[in-house]
């Protein structure tokens, strides 16, 4: 193993880069938005956590938490945040489906098709969890 | 190439794991709990929703919905920090990521055992 001399652990290079690199090319910003979209998806899932919560300290407590929810700053918070967890999804699926290689025998399923069924399986999943709750209000 | 073994595998893991959940499962529950619920477009009551999280199946559920994706959220939160130029703190800023992700798990246990 080859070490950098006089030191235990060969250093990192970073090149010296502005912290706005990613403003430069289009795609080095959809880069960024993919990594983004976790935030915003972490976000929900906290401030769901929170519903959850309220929903066992009563009906009043609950009430309350839903009618902050109903604020235009919340509102346009989710919607912000549903179209960044749609891009994780759609950027994900379509990673995937290049990285994970299905075979069927000796032949190679084409990443395309492994995606088309990736995004079938979502639908399905997305449209069931939806009546799911709507056969129970 | 350092061969000092490190936690990276099992981090990547979570995160791969997190990256499922989050794409499969987050869009439908956020346009729900974010959206269609509080906007009264579904509407259930408190009793009915109390029902089901009482359900030991549905708690199990939430708690993979809401707990993976959380080391999916570190891992890129982290690598985002790093990106754009926070070298000299990457120790710290990964300690803090995932430590935080094991504490959105420690309360989302919290909050699913008082049901």
């Amino acid at each position: 193993m080859m070490t950098a001399p006089g030191s235990g652990r060969p250093g990192l290079y970073y090149p010296k880069m502005p912290s706005t690199w990613w403003l430069r090319h289009p795609a080095y910003f959809r880069f960024m938005m993919r990594e983004v979209s976790s935030v915003f998806i972490a976000i929900f899932l906290v401030v769901f956590l929170v519903q959850v919560h309220q929903l066992s300290r009563g009906p009043d407590a609950y009430a309350a938490f839903l009618e902050m929810l109903r604020s235009p700053g919340w509102i346009a918070f989710h919607v912000v945040a549903l179209a960044f967890a749609l891009y994780h999804s759609v950027t994900w699926f379509n990673l995937t489906a290049v990285v994970q290689v299905v075979r069927v025998g000796e032949r190679q399923v084409p990443p395309r098709l492994v995606a088309a069924a990736t995004f079938g399986l979502w639908t399905v999943l997305s449209l069931g969890i939806l009546l799911w709750f709507l056969l129970r209000s | 190439m350092s061969t000092r073994k490190t936690s990276e595998p099992f981090w990547w893991g979570l995160f791969s794991v997190g990256g499922v959940v989050a794409a499969f499962l987050v869009p439908v529950h956020l346009f729900l709990h974010g959206l269609a619920i509080p906007l009264g477009w579904i509407s259930i009551s408190h009793a009915r929703m109390l029902a089901l999280v009482g359900q030991p199946l549905v708690k199990a559920y939430l708690f993979l919905l809401i707990a993976l994706p959380l080391y999916h959220w570190a891992h890129r939160f982290r690598f985002i920090l790093e990106d754009v130029g926070f070298h000299s703190l990457r120790a710290p800023i990964a300690v803090a990521s995932y430590a935080s992700a094991v504490a959105g798990t420690l309360a989302t246990l919290w909050v699913l055992f008082r049901f």
